[in-house]
């Protein structure tokens, strides 16, 4: 978007739609929004208090724990995927069908087998994110150039030199883009978990709040979350454009 | 060939819901019943017809959602993908809401709107509308230039060209958008019955947890994974049979 | 329209034997000069090739001509009337072909009609004489995927074509499909030329197909991009199709050529 030739920034857009929250919360338009600035104000406020810190440290260790899983979990299935055909074809079904699944229904399943606590929640966030990053690493070893394959066999690369030296790294963006998907879906999926099982996280934060009428409060958790998760995701792209270079080439 | 394939799935299949049976019969959990057990009880629920309805309670605000989704993301999409003016002003907030876990939204909806179907239609509506309003946006604005100097090149004036090259053009992409849609909408759906008011399947899940039945619980859980996991791979071959020449064809000789 | 184009005839005989006038036309892209003072005539009833390495902005000039871009300055006349959009008195051949790849070949090539609110079956009858005419009978409702390179090029050929326009804006239009079959379809676009009574504008990158299929051939330099010299091959057209290649005229001409061309590669 251009204005005088003066180039405005991707998002600055929502400076004006920010401005918009602030004006319509004036004129009292609705209880339910409290004007930007406030908001603002109070997520100073709470962001001192211990709920809001446990209620950040328990969501990002379950995120980060469902996120490692998946990941250590995902990649080399989908590397021996990519592999070997038996493994394929008995798995691939599967991942399938739980990529498009609604994972939510599980959540019940999990609750009664693992608790109504961190457990569950990180099983969720782990299940949310683990489908996609197996179907792309699978997807980047099995369109691997095979002219790069051929090389690595005819200079005499042992199978474990050609899987570190060649198949990992010509896979990489593949696996990247999986990974960063993963991650966006593990947001959601922490999120998700924690509003089924609201005695934790930002879950039992929402619950007080809610409970309580704090609009203040209440969008100021959403304002953290919403940053957060937007934050995640754009430098997970940033990430992927620095290594895409490569993955143009092939 | 497509033998082999067939009895690998099969096989697959077997492997996984025989591992379900063993371990529900050793049993790892008290919440834990077996396969057979969980399939008697799914087609309890499909003799007494009680599945059929919580499907018609379940259905309900997830078909609205996606409809009114659709339509409006559709609309804003073509927008947002024609005009630049438009596309900074609304992009932005789509592509927060791609990102964000808008889940999070739903004690505020609750707070709005009650505990009813509007509630769980907006739910249904905030999952399924920003995949479909940021696949039809990439869509016309990735028609290849060369359809657009072709249509005017032979005189095609503004809403030919949006008609006859940029829709047709960007269907594949839009009909995939709206797949997506709907599998963001079931989630949607079912977490608004778990999370709002139990009703429909939701009502089973969590009526059969509150029992103990947990055989019911299971055949709930499996029966709405089983008909989304269909109905997507129906909207998925549809899609392949009315776009074939769409897609192949025109990355490189 | 039979009056009107009798008209049209009729100032063309007493105006002038061009039927593609470019006077003064530049082209800048904000700092960018792509084309600077451009003049160029193109002859009735002949092709001329807009030759060129790659970024003396050929393809900007035929787009400009085409109507598709807009000249920073100067101005174009085609059969002495000012180009300001694309019109009918045009037509384009695509590079990457342009093809609709929902629609059928029946449909692709009827497009031009069809955008000019010809009725159904008028166009379609049209456009079978045209798809016969470059040899695709049979394919008609065939969709571009099923077809190769060269048959995808002969579908925006005949789309071309169906619109009866007296000038034809070829960009590039062989560099997408295979050596033999490129061949084919220079000798082909020689019999066009002869038969059609139509003005061709040809952008390409071969030196060759320029000599062999042009009656002149402009050659454009970079930096500033700018008309360096052109070339009227004289004894070439009486040939027989299968000989010029061995003729010493063509065969000087493109020595020649590259001889001029060789500093602006890099």
């Amino acid at each position: 978007m251009q204005i005088k030739g003066v180039r405005l920034p991707g998002m600055s857009s929502l400076l004006l739609w920010g401005l918009l929250w602030e004006i319509v919360g004036r004129t009292g338009f609705s209880f339910f929004v409290p004007p930007l600035s406030e908001v603002v104000k109070t997520l100073f406020e709470i962001i001192g208090t211990t709920a809001f810190q446990k209620a950040l440290y328990e969501t990002a260790y379950a995120f980060c724990s469902g996120v490692f899983f998946a990941i250590v979990i995902g990649i080399p299935t989908g590397i021996m995927m990519g592999k070997n055909r038996l493994i394929d074809e008995l798995l691939l079904p599967w991942v399938n069908i739980f990529l498009s699944a609604p994972l939510t229904a599980l959540v019940p399943v999990l609750m009664v087998l693992f608790g109504f606590g961190m457990k569950s929640i990180i099983i969720t966030t782990t299940l949310f994110a683990i489908w996609i990053i197996i179907l792309n690493a699978r997807v980047g070893v099995m369109q691997i150039n095979r002219s790069l394959v051929e090389m690595a066999t005819s200079f005499g690369a042992s199978p474990w030199a050609a899987f570190t030296k060649v198949y990992f790294w010509a896979a990489l963006p593949e696996i990247l883009g999986g990974v960063r998907i993963g991650i966006i879906r593990a947001v959601k999926g922490v999120i998700i978990g924690q509003l089924l099982i609201s005695l934790v996280g930002f879950g039992a934060l929402f619950e007080l709040y809610s409970n309580n009428f704090l609009m203040k409060h209440f969008w100021a958790v959403l304002v953290v979350l919403f940053a957060l998760a937007f934050s995640i995701s754009e430098f997970l792209a940033y990430l992927e454009r620095r290594v895409s270079y490569y993955a143009a080439k092939r | 060939m497509n033998n082999r394939s067939l009895v690998l799935k099969l096989l697959s299949a077997v492997i996984v819901f025989g591992a379900w049976e063993i371990a529900g019969r050793i049993p790892v959990s008290y919440a834990f019943p077996t396969f057979i057990e969980s399939m008697k009880a799914l087609y309890t629920m499909v003799v007494d017809g009680s599945l059929f309805q919580a499907y018609a309670e379940t259905l309900k605000p997830l078909i609205i959602g996606v409809l009114i989704s659709a339509v409006l993301g559709i609309i804003i999409g073509l927008w947002i993908g024609l005009s630049e003016w438009f596309d900074w002003l609304f992009s932005p907030i789509f592509i927060v809401m791609q990102a964000a876990p808008l889940a999070a939204l739903i004690p505020l909806l609750v707070m709005i709107y009650g505990i009813g179907l509007t509630s769980k239609v907006f739910v249904v509506c905030i999952m399924a509308m920003p995949v479909i309003v940021l696949n039809t946006s990439s869509a016309v604005r990735n028609t290849p230039s060369s359809f657009i100097e072709m249509g005017t090149s032979f005189l095609a004036n503004r809403w030919e060209v949006l008609f006859k090259i940029i829709i047709p053009a960007a269907s594949p992409v839009i009909f995939s958008g709206l797949r997506l849609g709907v599998s963001a909408g079931f989630i949607g759906a079912i977490l608004s019955e778990l999370k709002i008011t139990p009703t429909g399947v939701g009502d089973i899940i969590t009526y059969s947890r509150s029992i103990a039945d947990y055989a019911s619980m299971y055949a709930a859980i499996f029966s709405i994974i089983v008909l989304a996991v269909v109905f997507l791979n129906l909207l998925e071959m549809l899609e392949r049979v009315l776009f074939e020449g769409n897609v192949r064809g025109y990355a490189s000789d | 329209m039979l009056q009107t184009n009798a008209l049209a005839e009729d100032t063309v005989l007493t105006q002038t034997d061009n039927a593609v006038s470019v006077s003064g036309v530049s082209k800048n892209y904000g700092e960018v000069e792509a084309l600077k003072n451009l003049t160029l005539d193109f002859p009735r009833g002949q092709l001329t090739s807009l030759l060129g390495p790659s970024g003396c902005g050929k393809t900007t000039l035929l787009k400009i001509i085409a109507g598709l871009l807009e000249p920073t300055e100067g101005k174009i006349l085609v059969n002495g009337s000012p180009v300001t959009g694309p019109g009918e008195d045009r037509a384009f051949v695509f590079q990457d072909f342009a093809l609709l790849p929902w629609a059928s070949v029946i449909r692709n090539v009827a497009f031009g009609l069809e955008l000019r609110g010809v009725a159904k079956s008028e166009r379609e009858d049209i456009a079978n004489k045209y798809i016969k005419e470059v040899g695709l009978e049979g394919f008609e409702k065939s969709f571009p995927h099923e077809l190769s390179g060269g048959m995808r090029q002969r579908v925006g050929l005949a789309r071309a074509l169906s619109v009866d326009a007296d000038v034809l804006l070829m960009d590039e239009p062989f560099s997408a499909v295979d050596e033999q079959t490129r061949r084919k379809f220079q000798e082909d676009l020689l019999a066009l030329v002869a038969n059609e009574n139509k003005t061709f504008i040809f952008v390409t990158h071969s030196i060759e197909e320029a000599v062999y299929v042009s009656d002149q051939i402009a050659i454009l330099l970079p930096r500033p991009s700018r008309v360096a010299d052109i070339i009227r091959p004289t004894g070439l057209r009486e040939k027989d199709v299968a000989s010029i290649r061995r003729d010493s005229e063509y065969l000087d001409i493109v020595d020649e050529i590259w001889a001029s061309l060789k500093s602006y590669v890099e």
